[in-house]
């Protein structure tokens, strides 16, 4: 009757799907860089607005705002998807489920994770941070903010179930993304102290390779766990 | 395609292990008891004071026994959840369960004991070195998994969701030592070691590794009957249970 | 109403299934086999495991015991493919509030592995009568209108011989009603299978093709 769809086309469908979505109801994205932004705000509130101080701090209280804020949108991953029925449709897909949990982290990770990469600079003028090492950040943070979205889609899928909702999702995952955080602020850090960065950006990049094969295979595990 | 074909656990599992663990329990409580006390005789009364700590190093014999078990059980833990996973076999599910608290006893224990060690020799409480931290890391994932079970309602799902937390922990845990790891070397540049141990006389290292021994049969007695505790629980509708209760 | 050529699937075979659910027993030592053509019927109360059941076959859920083969393999020998050749309506719609009646179909379909174009999709909402709610948010409908737009992706799944149905019926008014009997009898005739839970009593249940199970 219909044509069929190979995988790559069902996996963009997926991911152009859930962009539709994120762009319909903007308030996810927008609550994400919400948050980001008065969380890193809050630091010198907490701290004192001594520039050199905060020029310090910057690259690892950046890290953690962002870290934070996509911690707290990730509850929204398959959550949705689980209310209104449409997750027991995506756990019967054609293809290997897998490659459609990566289609949806995907889209998360634009519709959050790039949105708060992009804002990163203007957030880092505001702690005094020279040019290159913003674009340390930025590249650190392009290559971390993914990371973040792949293991936590894990806790995002094996919360589904639970009555605990957010809090547990990041007592779960957060543990397991310190050596994004330690390699990510690092890499700004070590820039800052005049040493190299390319041994932290290795590490990420090896990271990113290695979640996004065995992370979606574990979500989609826990979503076949959370439907039953 | 395990789970569609025969329970390879049947009924009469639990009830086998049950029976089984409640005759062992006492040997192991036993063999806890002893090595303790040789352990502790040893460690706190025979092996000789350290040049350079004196007395207060003696801690090491129960920090780094608490340490070691802390990473076995959770190495136990996530063997027998991804069996329970696997082979849907609820007793190891179960086994997993019972473990999980002894061994974040244990890892409290590794940081508290570590903290004490600090203080004399350090001044300090705590020191943000590359192995209590792991420590520490690896308690929240231990709460994780406590609280993930906790929080599932359904029994079966709870403990197949914890057994993939579980997993996914274990994969981790070498990314997250080593990250650590290489994150105390660059802010502490030569740093002092909590755990650069004093070099080891002879009896210090049988004393720690007998107290690992009580360490350990300790765990499997506690174990055991919590794992008894749960098999009660989870087949109260059986007629062998309801007797085993009267 | 469809041109769609006969089909001639692999009877689907249920062995020995046991249902345990929240320590309770739902059902056990459930053996039936549907062949081409004919309607698996599954009745009960609520709470009784028809939806249970309905989830075992599609893959959902696991069973605590027994199994489930489509022809000769187990139905998680090739789940991949196993998944192109059904369509599961569960007892909610699911539809994303957000997309309009034609989006979801599309999308709904691509998970399929189905390329179903806009006018196609169009099409099968005209047919099943909301042709003026093809591009409406699905947020802004009733239930019965949610129910229906979901039902018409069965316009567009004629060549997946399985359909597996949890209550149908319900929030229909008596004209849609009708049209589902109409669309179902049809898929039977051309040689498809149908497992369908209600527990209202319907006009299919009338004909000679019909496999009892009773929860």
């Amino acid at each position: 009757m219909s044509a069929s769809l190979s995988i790559p086309k069902v996996m963009l469908a997926i991911v152009r799907r859930d962009l539709s979505l994120a762009l319909r109801r903007k308030n996810d994205s927008l609550s994400a860089l919400f948050f980001f932004v008065v969380v890193a705000s809050l630091f010198p509130l907490g701290i004192g607005p001594e520039p050199t101080l905060l020029a310090k701090i910057a690259p690892g209280m950046l890290w953690i705002a962002a870290l934070l804020a996509a911690m707290l949108s990730l509850g929204r991953l398959f959550a949705d998807d689980f209310q209104d029925g449409t997750l027991d449709q995506l756990v019967l897909t054609a293809i290997p489920l897998p490659l459609a949990v990566l289609s949806k982290t995907a889209a998360h990770w634009i519709s959050t994770g790039l949105v708060l990469t992009i804002a990163s600079p203007i957030l880092a003028i505001q702690f005094n941070l020279d040019s290159q090492s913003m674009g340390i950040l930025l590249l650190s943070l392009l290559i971390g903010t993914p990371l973040l979205s792949l293991i936590g889609s894990i806790g995002a899928a094996l919360t589904l179930a639970t009555r605990g909702g957010g809090m547990l999702l990041s007592l779960l995952v957060l543990p397991l993304v310190i050596p994004v955080l330690i390699f990510g602020a690092g890499a700004v850090d070590a820039h800052q102290a005049g040493l190299p960065v390319d041994g932290h950006f290795y590490l990420l990049s090896a990271m990113l390779a290695i979640a996004l094969f065995f992370a979606p295979i574990a979500t989609a595990a826990s979503l076949r766990i959370a439907v039953e | 395609m395990f789970s569609s074909s025969i329970n390879w656990f049947k009924y009469a599992a639990p009830q086998r292990f049950y029976a089984l663990s409640g005759t062992l329990i006492p040997y192991c409580v036993a063999v806890a008891v002893i090595a303790t006390i040789v352990g502790l005789t040893i460690g706190l009364l025979i092996a000789p004071s350290d040049h350079q700590q004196g007395e207060s190093y003696r801690i090491i014999f129960i920090h780094v026994p608490a340490a070691w078990m802390s990473m076995i059980i959770y190495l136990a833990m996530a063997f027998w959840a991804a069996m329970g996973l696997i082979f849907n076999a609820r007793l190891a599910s179960m086994f997993a369960l019972a473990l999980a608290p002894t061994g974040a006893l244990m890892t409290f224990l590794a940081l508290w004991t570590g903290s004490l060690w600090g203080k004399p020799t350090w001044g300090t409480y705590w020191v943000w070195d590359a192995r209590l931290t792991s420590e520490l890391i690896l308690l929240f994932l231990y709460l994780g998994f406590l609280s993930l079970h906790a929080a599932i309602e359904d029994t079966r799902k709870a403990d197949r969701s914890a057994a993939v937390l579980a997993i996914v922990g274990v994969v981790n845990i070498p990314i997250i030592y080593f990250s650590v790891k290489w994150w105390n070397t660059l802010h502490q540049g030569a740093s002092v070691s909590l755990t650069k141990a004093p070099t080891m006389a002879t009896q210090m290292l049988t004393g720690m590794l007998i107290m690992t021994v009580a360490f350990w049969a300790y765990s499997f007695a506690v174990s055991f009957y919590r794992c008894r505790t749960l098999i009660l629980e989870r087949e109260r509708h059986t007629a062998w249970a309801q007797e085993a209760v009267k | 109403m469809s041109n769609a050529p006969a089909m001639n699937p692999s009877a689907l075979h249920l062995q020995n299934l046991a249902c345990m659910r929240g320590g309770k027993t739902l059902f056990n030592d459930l053996s039936v086999v549907l062949e081409p053509g004919h309607l698996l019927r599954i009745t009960g109360s609520n709470g009784a495991g028809k939806s249970s059941l309905l989830r075992m076959i599609c893959g959902l859920l696991t069973p605590s015991m027994g199994s489930i083969q489509w022809g000769a393999n187990s139905i998680h020998a090739d789940r991949d493919f196993f998944h192109t050749q059904l369509i599961y309506l569960g007892h909610t719609p699911a539809l994303k509030g957000d997309l309009s009646a034609e989006e979801n179909i599309i999308a709904a379909g691509s998970l399929s592995g189905d390329d179903i174009t806009s006018s196609m999709a169009r099409d099968a909402l005209v047919r099943s009568g909301l042709g003026h709610l093809a591009s409406k948010l699905s947020r802004t409908f009733s239930q019965g209108q949610k129910q229906r737009v979901a039902l018409a992706r069965l316009q567009l799944a004629e060549d997946k011989p399985l359909w597996l149905l949890d209550e149908p019926f319900n929030a229909l008014d008596q004209d849609a009603n009708e049209a589902l009997q109409a669309l179902i009898k049809a898929h039977l005739t051309r040689g498809g299978m149908v497992a369908l839970s209600s527990h209202q009593v319907v006009a299919l249940d009338q004909i000679d093709r019909v496999v009892r199970v009773s929860l």
